[in-house]
């Protein structure tokens, strides 16, 4: 379980990133904090693993406050995925995988072949062991991003927008894949996305931020969309329009659903 | 066109071949006070150079240190120094040394910062410590550009080290002052030949060694963006990352 308590960041150049914020990350669920570019989402993943220390307030992963923690053993105890998968251009992509593992002391042989299986885990042909990143299409190297991140066998994995620069096609079938590998492992995932569809699809709870670092709504999709906190969240989430605003018409006996644009969704099943 | 004859019959003379003041105890002279300025202007402006392409700090002072000392004729550093430390070696490798901190330097310093700084926060987000950082991401994605500054400073070096003859008895540039003051222009002219052959040879050596360490992975996308541009702009892919704990 990851807490945050009164947590409040303010950068150097004056910027308030996260205001007093109170959320409780469940265990094994995924969670999902979106919101526009300047909401603090990012900000706040980074705080998890220490890679930004909050100004005020306390970020405690099962009980114990991160601030205690030693940054560096912290980070290599939490699987972290990024935008643009981040991985070392001169490393093949085994090594990359392995690189935790190999800065943790582990020998060279146990984590290759530990790296080989976590391919496999990310539905990734072994052959592409060798392979560099730069070889590779922009969704494998998201996949080898992820294997890297589980490499570890973390509790926890951080997500930074790890799909958002893969086309839409690659993109749902990455979503796919993060559902049935969350279904099969159970990681307390947290994913960072400004794409709300992508929100609702994978987060059990989903964590609504505003800009100026404040969160406007945290549950789950369910919840969110049958009873929208404010204004803001109503509008994010789209429930007033759209696709979202479904609406039912009898059509010949069965039960029409057409979207906002009035074209026909799907029948209701009875 | 005689006095470039004369030249290299000079050179290709087998007396100039053996015995004391020979072509080549010259030129083992030359090589040595080349390599020993490098390797004390290395010490000096390498890690410094790092330093500042790593933490991003110290870029403008050092822009300026080594703008000023580009600025000094390394004929007056070096008459200076001779006349403070006296006749040998002394004066003319620490005069060298100052005419090869600033190519160092700045080689070291654009190579680290040339490093994409999203594979750097990557790096660091795993959980790799500074120094592994910069060990195993930065050196290695940097080296092309950094040996590109301990080219340009070799080269350098090469050419001015025929000063050294100035104040002390070493060096090809022995011929060239021996030379002029005894008006033999064939010795003069093979002197000077013979410094340009070996500051080709060594910068043509460089440049094998500058696409050697350019690192396999890198080699590949760029053979790679030869053959298929990518459609989108490289811009749009991602932002830098301003926001994190810098440590």
């Amino acid at each position: 379980m990851i807490e945050f308590r009164g947590v409040s960041k303010r950068f150097p150049d004056g910027t308030l990133a996260v205001a007093d914020v109170d959320i409780v990350i469940p265990p094994r669920k995924t969670t999902v904090l979106v919101g526009s570019s300047g909401s603090g989402k990012t900000t706040l993943l980074r705080m998890i693993n220490r890679m930004v220390d909050p100004t005020s307030g306390h970020v405690l992963i099962d009980g114990t406050d991160v601030a205690t923690r030693e940054p560096v053993a912290l980070r290599r105890s939490i699987g972290y995925v990024m935008q643009n998968s981040g991985l070392l251009p001169h490393r093949t992509v085994i090594d990359n995988v392995a690189t935790v593992p190999l800065l943790r002391g582990e020998r060279r042989r146990d984590a290759h072949a530990r790296a080989l299986e976590l391919l496999d885990t990310v539905g990734l042909d072994r052959s592409l062991a060798d392979r560099y990143p730069s070889q590779l299409s922009g969704g494998q190297q998201q996949r080898v991003g992820v294997a890297r991140g589980l490499a570890v066998d973390p509790n926890i994995l951080l997500m930074d927008e790890p799909f958002g620069a893969v086309d839409p096609i690659v993109r749902a079938e990455l979503q796919q894949e993060l559902l049935r590998l969350q279904g099969e492992l159970g990681k307390t995932v947290v994913f960072v996305t400004h794409d709300i569809d992508e929100a609702f699809l994978l987060g059990d709870q989903v964590v609504i931020m505003r800009h100026g670092g404040k969160i406007s709504q945290a549950a789950s999709p369910t919840e969110i969309l049958a009873n929208p906190a404010d204004d803001f969240v109503a509008e994010f989430v789209g429930a007033d329009r759209g696709k979202r605003a479904l609406h039912v018409t009898e059509v010949g006996g069965r039960r029409v659903v057409f979207d906002g644009d009035g074209r026909a969704a799907g029948v209701l099943a009875s | 066109m005689n006095l470039l004859f004369d030249a290299i019959a000079w050179i290709l003379d087998p007396a100039n071949w053996s015995g004391a003041g020979s072509i080549p105890q010259r030129l083992w002279e030359h090589v040595s006070i080349t390599a020993v300025v490098l390797v004390i202007a290395s010490a000096i402006a390498l890690p410094t150079g790092a330093l500042i392409g790593h933490t991003g700090r110290g870029r403008e002072p050092a822009v300026r240190v080594s703008g000023g000392l580009r600025a000094l004729p390394t004929l007056g550093v070096l008459t200076l120094f001779g006349i403070w430390l006296g006749i040998g070696l002394t004066a003319p490798v620490i005069a060298l040394v100052i005419l090869a901190v600033p190519p160092l330097l700045a080689g070291a310093y654009a190579g680290f910062e040339s490093v994409d700084r999203r594979t750097i926060d990557a790096a660091r987000a795993v959980g790799m410590r500074e120094s592994q950082i910069v060990g195993k991401v930065e050196l290695p994605l940097g080296l092309p550009i950094v040996v590109g500054g301990i080219r340009s400073a070799t080269l350098q070096i090469i050419a001015t080290a025929t000063l050294a003859a100035y104040i002390a008895d070493e060096g090809f540039g022995r011929f060239i002052f021996q030379g002029l003051r005894t008006r033999d222009y064939a010795e003069m002219l093979g002197g000077s030949i013979l410094v340009i052959i070996l500051a080709l040879v060594i910068d043509g050596l460089f440049a094998i060694m500058q696409r050697l360490v350019v690192p396999a992975g890198v080699r590949a996308s760029r053979t790679r963006e030869l053959r298929s541009r990518p459609t989108r702009s490289r811009a749009v892919v991602g932002q830098p990352i301003t926001e994190g704990n810098q440590e």
